[in-house]
């Protein structure tokens, strides 16, 4: 499988990464690399093989459905580029 | 006391604890040498005020008789440690001026039990490298040089400040984190010793996510039984990480017994690449002959799908990077690029202007390989390799207690020679495969090359059997006499 160019633009957008069009070839070709040199797993049999999710052999710890945090705004937004009033200010979205 | 460098961590809390000097004679002789080493370009972030501070406050503590196991030592600390007021930027651009409102659980524990912060440490940008090249402060600059030569080395990465810190004698001790290698692979390069526990051993509450389920945090120390200390004291159960492992942390320092009859120790096959330098491969040799000499038994045994974990890792690693790092959008914190173009285009600007290259390299491939159509191929292909190389694991530790291998397929290399990103990734060869397994490992001095380089061996242990990691470990050490120190070329 190779990556062509319309790709790479598809998955920097869908990572919000913004890349010049003179950029995108030579980084084709650097994920192009990545990607053929992964492919040797397909020469692994892994029919009826579990995926590994978790190394850790335990189950989920769960505790009481309480509220155990929170209630200091002004330190959740102390290193916001732009905060007002209490809250995270964004570029405007609505026209 | 004329050379409170030269001491070892353990020698320090037992010259402190015994009132011979003081904490704050301890922190001033570190801090002078940390100022004193800035061409090395270890440290991002110096905190010489915090380290007075602190070191007041054990000098209280050892006065009252409370104070903790690690009172008045001072330490570096990795810059992907969140630590309070202070700057905590993953050595990345897109980061630039966070300082955290709160302390990582490590961290946390560490000056709980009474240790000092010298300063944070320069990594590879996101703990994404293995020379320390991508810190956005520059390049760190390994202490060790050739023999006759002036070429400036990487130290290893992506711990490479810490690593850097710790055999320049300016920490006693440091934190590291390690996904793929980035604690033990530096440590290889330095001449000093790290561990990577066991996943889960140390809490990751705090800790700038790279790939979640491979980080593990460790330490950098310049003997084993530094390493020790430092780990009993970052270890230990957190209910804010849900993968933190609820069992008692062993006194990591007893296991240093020095007696390791009967221990089985195995020897991978698959470790003996073609491509590996003969001057590795000896010395491997020579650290089974030394456990042989010590009473342990060697076998041979089989991790039949050692070739494919590094391809594993590069799927699974930038898939988990590419979900953590969706985080950084120029809203909460850090760096905000906006031309006027509006969220979306605030979001993609942010992005492009805070990550480096290699980063974006790796958010790219993983968007690529969790994207529609390609989730099997890759990313679920990935995750049931994955459980082939546990498995392999967990067959040999059926027949052995620990293995031992080689850390790294080389020495420190020079700065800038390494530009290809696979020929990077190649760097963790050896370490790769016990962090996809969540097994403990550690890396310790065991030799010099032909050049005067360090080299370092690895042991791995069984899940939570770090105290067999160490005990060996000590073996090795012992044997090894590893006396060799960097010359202080970069002391102003």
């Amino acid at each position: 499988m190779s990556i062509d160019l319309a790709t790479v633009r598809r998955i920097a957008h869908l990572a919000r990464i913004d890349i010049d069009d003179a950029a995108l070839a030579p980084m084709a070709g650097e994920l192009n690399q990545i990607l053929s040199w992964v492919e040797q797993l397909a020469q692994v049999n892994t029919d009826g093989v579990p995926p590994l999710t978790s190394v850790v052999d335990a189950e989920l710890p769960r505790r009481a459905d309480v509220v155990t945090d929170g209630g200091y705004p002004e330190d959740v937004l102390a290193n916001a580029p732009q905060a007002e009033h209490g809250f995270f200010a964004v570029p405007k979205v609505i026209e | 006391m004329s050379d409170f460098l030269a001491l070892t961590l353990a020698e320090a809390r037992d010259g402190l604890r015994r009132r011979d000097f003081t904490a704050r004679e301890l922190a001033d002789a570190y801090i002078e040498a940390m100022a004193a080493a800035r061409a090395l370009n270890a440290y991002c972030a110096e905190t010489p005020e915090q380290a007075l501070a602190m070191a007041a406050a054990a000098d209280q503590a050892l006065a009252a008789g409370n104070a903790g196991p690690l009172a008045g030592i001072p330490l570096g600390i990795k810059d992907l440690f969140c630590t309070k007021d202070v700057l905590s930027q993953a050595s990345s651009r897109i980061l630039e001026g966070f300082k955290p409102r709160y302390e990582s659980t490590v961290t946390a524990n560490l000056w709980r039990d009474g240790a000092v912060m010298l300063g944070k440490t320069a990594m590879d940008e996101f703990a994404m490298g293995s020379s320390t090249e991508t810190a956005v402060t520059g390049p760190v600059t390994n202490p060790w040089r050739g023999e006759g030569s002036n070429k400036n080395l990487v130290p290893g990465g992506s711990s490479g400040g810490s690593s850097a810190a710790v055999a320049a004698k300016i920490a006693l001790g440091a934190t590291g984190t390690d996904t793929g290698g980035s604690i033990r692979q530096p440590a290889a390069f330095t001449g000093t010793v790290g561990i990577k526990p066991t996943y889960g051993r140390c809490s990751r509450w705090g800790i700038i996510a790279f790939a979640s389920s491979l980080d593990q945090a460790g330490p950098i120390a310049r003997t084993v039984r530094d390493a020790a200390i430092l780990l009993k004291s970052m270890a230990g159960h957190d209910p804010k990480d849900s993968t933190s492992i609820n069992a008692p942390v062993p006194d990591f320092e007893a296991a240093l017994s020095g007696d390791i009859r009967g221990l089985k120790v195995g020897i991978p096959k698959e470790y003996h690449t073609t491509q590996m330098p003969a001057e590795i491969e000896a010395l491997w040799q020579q650290g089974i002959a030394w456990l042989k000499d010590a009473g342990a038994k060697i076998v041979d045994v089989s991790l039949p799908h050692t070739q494919y974990a590094l391809a594993t890792y590069y799927i699974v690693a930038p898939a988990e990077a590419s979900s953590n790092l969706a985080r950084y959008d120029g809203v909460r914190y850090g760096l905000r690029v906006n031309n006027g173009g509006g969220l979306n285009d605030m979001y993609a600007k942010t992005r492009a202007a805070g990550f480096g290259k290699e980063v974006k390299r790796r958010i790219l491939i993983g968007t690529y390989v969790l994207s529609a159509g390609y989730y099997d191929a890759y990313y679920l292909k990935a995750q049931q390799v994955r459980t082939l190389i546990a498995r392999d694991f967990t067959e040999a530790f059926k027949t052995v207690d620990v293995l031992l291998t080689p850390t790294a397929p080389s020495s420190a290399f020079g700065i800038g020679e390494t530009t290809d990103p696979i020929a990077m990734y190649l760097n963790d060869v050896f370490t790769v495969p016990a962090s996809l397994a969540g097994l403990p490992a550690m890396s310790l001095p065991a030799g010099l090359d032909k050049a005067g380089l360090p080299l370092g061996l690895q042991l791995i242990g069984k899940v939570l059997d770090e105290e067999t990691v160490i005990k060996v470990g000590g073996v090795i050490e012992r044997a090894a006499g590893f006396a060799a120190a960097p010359k202080p070329w970069w002391r102003s």
